[in-house]
């Protein structure tokens, strides 16, 4: 044990955190100013969790089969960049994007379709609602029986993964636009299309996108879960279940940073498109 | 549109459209049952060297032992077989295998609703942990935990805590997230008007939480333990997948997947559905008593 470590990392937690302490209380008069604060706290804090994690691991000398030091995994990485990248291309590129954009866009196809006709909107949605709470995960094993190992298999999962929120979030923000205004809209003698495309739509904008957020993780969860069940010999989720078995941790911690990056990259694209789409929405206006 | 009530309500806002969605589903499932199993008995039919009509290949479609896609009444023989005909303690019985999931989806839905309740506690009452906690929250939930399950459950068990804790904090971990989110703005939802009347008062920070804070956000909590349910459900059937598929519904579906079993596959799959329902059934049903014993509905 390492007791120079541990104390240091415990030092650096305590000024972490009256520094941070101190920022929360400062009221600063220019916006720009505030903008930073508010985003250098969350970054003082995480940096915090990986010198105490650096600290532990290394302190403790805890092995890394359990928990690999964070400088351990970073060096993984760059030693590493061809395979994840390959990993990376089979499981996002391919399987993800493929699947999320069938899924979402049959979703908000059928949900158009849906809210036309009442009959379908009172007889389906109970069903998306309750299917949007099942552990549609469980098709996993069936996708890759009927569609083989590669690609195809995993995209499948993610459409049906990504298919009911999206459909259940539509067709709620569907219903989102007033009366009021599409009394208006027939008023101007708009027809069905135009109160769709003008009105209803843009109005539905903030509960697809909150749909298209909710999928993207699942999908990427989706994916790399299906590689479980049959993978060729690459992908993300077939590097996770094999390197754990060889019980190369970090490797393995390396698949989740790549994974943690692409899932908080699109999550974080995805809310600047919301932002420039729905820039009249009462959360954006100042 | 006229708002129809009571028992007419219901059968033509609820019964006949749902049902009709219901069958016509199952009709759906009937006609891919065949058109997927047909090649395999046209092949069969012509290695014999027979001729097979139209209504025999339908009727051998939708009796195959190990078929591409099974007939809804075979699944459902299957579950009668595994659920009704075997004792309970059997290993081939499908209760055994949902208690396990559940005992360990409790376990986690347990635990992570109280961490979610704690964390968002926390954040109300501290505005540094505010600042620095909540960004963190929502970037834990762009990590695909449930891919790093099988990780979590082989450390776990080589530091030797296997069985029921290592599924339970994987659903734990999906599960408090709603939980914290919700609390987090059901504790914020009071009225600053009651808020200022708290003040009236002379009501201590403790006081205002218990007697305020907390009761509004009840409502909050119940809907976010709703979609904290589902997912520890979840997550308990991946948390099974790893351990070598000793027992739970996850384990069915990969024992299903590794010798093809697909009528295994889709019972399991069939009982993970009816499990979820009911769990989600059973929040719903609290939340509903304790809301009216709050006075909250009526």
């Amino acid at each position: 044990m390492n007791g120079a470590l541990v104390i240091g990392a415990v030092v650096f937690w305590i000024a972490a955190w009256l520094v941070n302490s101190w920022l929360a209380r400062l009221r600063p008069e220019s916006q720009t100013v505030g903008r930073l604060i508010n985003l250098a706290i969350p970054a003082l804090f995480g940096v915090t969790l990986i010198v105490l994690w650096e600290g532990a691991t290394r302190g403790f000398n805890i092995p890394s089969v359990l928990l690999p030091a964070p400088s351990m995994i970073w060096d993984r990485i760059t030693a590493s960049l061809d395979i994840l990248w390959a990993d990376f291309y089979q499981t996002f590129m391919k399987a993800v994007l493929a699947g999320y954009v069938l899924g979402c866009g049959f979703g908000f196809a059928t949900a158009v379709i849906v809210d036309r006709v009442p009959f379908l909107r009172k007889g389906l949605l109970p069903i998306g609602n309750l299917v949007a709470a099942l552990p549609v995960i469980g098709i996993a094993p069936i996708m890759v029986m009927w569609f083989g190992f590669d690609w195809p298999s995993k995209a499948a999962v993610v459409v049906v993964m990504t298919f009911f929120p999206m459909l259940v979030n539509t067709v709620a923000g569907l219903s989102a636009s007033g009366a009021m205004e599409r009394d208006l809209m027939r008023t101007y003698a708009s027809d069905y299309w135009q109160t769709l495309f003008k009105l209803r739509l843009p109005a539905a904008m903030p509960f697809i996108f909150n749909a298209l957020k909710i999928n993207s993780t699942l999908a990427l969860i989706g994916a790399i879960v299906a590689e479980f069940f049959g993978t060729p010999i690459v992908g993300m989720g077939f590097r996770i279940s094999t390197e754990v078995g060889r019980m190369n941790i970090d490797m393995v911690w390396a698949e989740i940073f790549v994974a943690a990056l692409a899932g908080s990259l699109s999550y974080g694209l995805l809310a600047l498109l919301e932002r420039a789409v729905t820039f009249w929405h009462p959360s954006y206006r100042r | 549109m006229r708002e129809r009530r009571g028992f007419s309500g219901f059968l033509f806002d609820r019964f006949l459209p749902v049902g009709t969605v219901v069958l016509v589903i199952i009709m759906i499932w009937y006609a891919f049952t065949v058109i997927l199993n047909a090649p395999f008995e046209r092949d069969q039919a012509a290695r014999a060297g027979t001729e097979i009509t139209t209504g025999q290949l339908i009727e051998k479609t939708l009796a195959q032992e190990r078929p591409v896609l099974p007939a809804p009444h075979q699944v459902a023989e299957e579950i009668w077989k595994t659920t009704a005909l075997k004792k309970i303690t059997s290993k081939r019985s499908l209760f055994y295998h949902g208690w396990i999931t559940l005992s360990s989806t409790v376990l986690g839905f347990v635990m992570g609703t109280a961490l979610g309740i704690l964390l968002a506690v926390l954040i109300v009452q501290s505005a540094v942990l505010d600042k620095s906690l909540m960004p963190w929250i929502i970037t834990s939930q762009t990590v695909p935990i449930l891919a790093v399950a099988p990780m979590i459950i082989v450390v776990l068990n080589a530091i030797g805590i296997s069985g029921l804790l290592p599924k339970a904090l994987i659903s734990a971990y999906l599960s408090f997230f709603p939980v914290a989110v919700g609390m987090v703005k059901g504790l914020r939802s009071p009225d600053p008007m009651h808020l200022d009347l708290m003040r009236t008062y002379n009501a201590s920070n403790a006081q205002v939480f218990w007697k305020l804070r907390w009761p509004a956000a009840v409502p909050f909590l119940f809907t976010s333990m709703k979609v904290a349910v589902a997912i520890s459900l979840v997550g308990a059937i991946v948390g099974e997948l790893p351990t070598g598929a000793v027992a739970g519904l996850g384990a069915r579906l990969l024992t299903g997947s590794y010798y093809g079993q697909t009528i295994q596959i889709w019972s399991a799959l069939i009982s993970a559905a009816v499990l979820a329902a009911l769990l989600v059934f059973l929040v719903d049903l609290a939340s509903r008593v304790v809301q009216r014993r709050m006075g909250m509905v009526h």
